[in-house]
């Protein structure tokens, strides 16, 4: 028996009457990795944020574990946000504080957490995510991956029961990508997070997910396992997944000329 | 041509509407948060630091020129009207009634308000503060209400501060210039100030560190378009403070004039 955990229905979202989600409607079953893949700018960061409910929806609804998070309170929310973690696309860290405490910062808000406490489950987070000696670092002294992994440290800290990943793979060396993928993976295995990991990485996205969906022109036009996604017929998923420059997708747009 | 001008001004009314909207919406939400525990001590403590400690430097200096150049301009005044005397009591009442606090509220504003916008802007457009939303932390509790608290703490304490270090700076002129005795330039200050020329000074202050506050963390969280718009936020920031600021004042001056007779 598989219960949802996500359910997003004919969500709508636009941007100075840019239209960016149109009627989107996806599902996340407990304890599954979804992938959603599409080009830049299609609006993947904006769908993530509806989960967490930074952004708030023009029309539709965001449905967690059966809780409509455009109907709770900022108590409730808060609740149900310390079982959501998300791992933003630049990193999100916290420039006034350390790695140490931008790792553990939501154990530092909300219990009464020691500060030796602190340091012992931020290293073992970021020791998780293959950073050792760091704690003590600003996040202005680290590298672009370095920073994406302390990131992710952040996120899983907590360990929350569902994980939001904004291109976690995105800009580091194949070696750490892969062990990205690897971690994403266990989480998975072993504490049967919940995540939507956001990709144009199709080797990764083939790796980590349970199911693919493809977000273009602001609607999910296919969902599937991978084999599905990998094998598919339609136009689109198909110049897209095999990354072919000629297609439906630039057809319209005629770019590069 | 007219029509135009008025749709201008309309359009232009329009979004200081709007901007009050938005600074009325973040002040409730502050004091919202304000009385909603936990409070963190470090934090206001960091601020109170930051808005105060470090200002004295440049308040200093500021002050301290501010009541050298009154003690000339008033001397000469004073001189044709062959009444020194008054110089003392001049130069104390003006700077502890006004310019003290207006000046301490201008320097904060230009210092520390820009700061604020500029942080604020920053963790906005690399998304720190989606983030901290992400990790259960309402933003307006973590970022606006310690700012509120040390601006409101610490701006009348500066003013004090700035009133002791400006009246100085006449003294200064007054003995080694004019050739006023040092006791009588004291006994004139102490005997002209009441009660109520401090209260008037100080009071206003308060708001004035609100001001300062509300507007440049509005204008922080409501940065668009990455570093140029951090950029161009903070500048608007200062010059909304100093204009609000100023009307503020105008608005207690007339109030105490009338309260305080
Ligand atoms: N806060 C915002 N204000 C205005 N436009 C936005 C905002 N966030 C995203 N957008 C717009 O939404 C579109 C989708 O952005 P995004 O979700 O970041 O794309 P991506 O799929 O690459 O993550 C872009 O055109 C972007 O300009
Ligand atoms: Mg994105």
């Amino acid at each position: 028996m598989c219960s949802l955990m996500i359910k997003i229905e004919s969500l709508t979202k636009s941007f100075n009457s840019l239209g960016v989600l149109k009627n989107l409607n996806l599902k996340v079953e407990k304890g599954s990795t979804l992938v959603v893949i599409g080009r830049s700018g299609c609006g993947k960061s904006v769908l993530l944020k509806h989960i967490v409910g930074v952004l708030r929806p023009d029309s539709g609804k965001v449905i967690i574990d059966g809780q409509d998070i455009g109907q709770l309170n900022a108590k409730e929310l808060n609740l149900l946000r310390k079982r959501i973690n998300m791992v933003f696309q630049g990193g999100a860290l916290f420039d006034s504080l350390s790695v140490a405490e931008n790792v553990g910062f939501e154990l530092l808000e909300h219990t009464s957490i020691s500060g030796k406490e602190l340091f012992v489950r931020a290293k073992e987070a970021l020791s998780l995510v293959g950073l050792r000696g760091i704690e003590n670092l600003m996040p202005s002294e680290l590298s672009g991956g370095m920073r994406k992994r302390v990131a992710l440290a952040r996120a899983i800290c907590t360990k929350p029961e569902i994980i939001l990943y904004d291109e976690p793979t995105t800009g580091v060396d194949p070696i750490t990508a892969d062990s990205i993928n690897e971690l994403i993976r266990s989480l998975h295995d072993k504490l049967k997070v919940t995540a939507v990991v956001v990709t144009h990485d199709m080797k990764s996205a083939y790796k980590i997910a349970d199911r693919i969906a493809m977000l273009y022109q602001g609607q999910i036009i296919i969902e599937g396992t991978p084999l599905e996604i990998q094998n598919s017929e339609h136009p689109i998923v198909h110049q897209f997944v095999n990354g072919l420059a000629y297609g439906p997708i630039t057809e319209t747009t005629e770019q590069f000329k | 041509m007219l029509d135009k001008l008025q749709n201008n001004l309309f359009k232009k009314f329009e979004r200081f509407l709007f901007f009050l909207g938005g600074i009325a919406n973040l002040a409730v939400q502050n004091f919202y948060w304000l009385i909603v525990p936990p409070y963190k001590k470090k934090r206001i403590f960091e601020q109170a630091q930051k808005a105060g400690l470090e200002s004295l430097p440049i308040i200093s200096l500021i002050s301290f020129f501010l009541g050298v150049i009154l003690a000339f301009q008033i001397s000469y005044l004073m001189r044709r009207l062959g009444s020194e005397m008054y110089i003392a009591s001049i130069v104390a009442l003006s700077i502890v009634r006004e310019l003290g606090p207006v000046i301490t509220a201008l320097v904060v504003a230009g210092r520390v308000g820009a700061a604020i916008t500029a942080e604020i802007g920053s963790m906005r457009v690399t998304e720190q503060i989606d983030a901290l939303e992400t990790l259960a932390t309402n933003p307006i509790k973590y970022l606006v209400v310690p700012r509120f608290i040390a601006l409101t703490l610490m701006l009348p304490v500066l003013t004090v501060y700035a009133d002791m270090i400006g009246i100085l700076g006449g003294w200064v002129i007054c003995v080694f210039k004019l050739g006023i005795s040092s006791r009588l330039y004291l006994n004139i200050t102490f005997d002209a100030l009441l009660f109520k020329d401090l209260f008037t000074g100080l009071a206003k202050t308060i708001f004035f560190g609100m001001i300062i506050a509300f507007v440049s963390c509005y204008e922080g969280f409501n940065v668009e378009g990455g570093a140029e718009g951090v950029g161009r936020a903070t500048t608007k920031s200062v010059v909304t403070s100093f204009i609000l600021i100023i009307a503020c004042d105008t608005f207690f001056t007339a109030l105490f004039y009338f309260i305080f007779p």
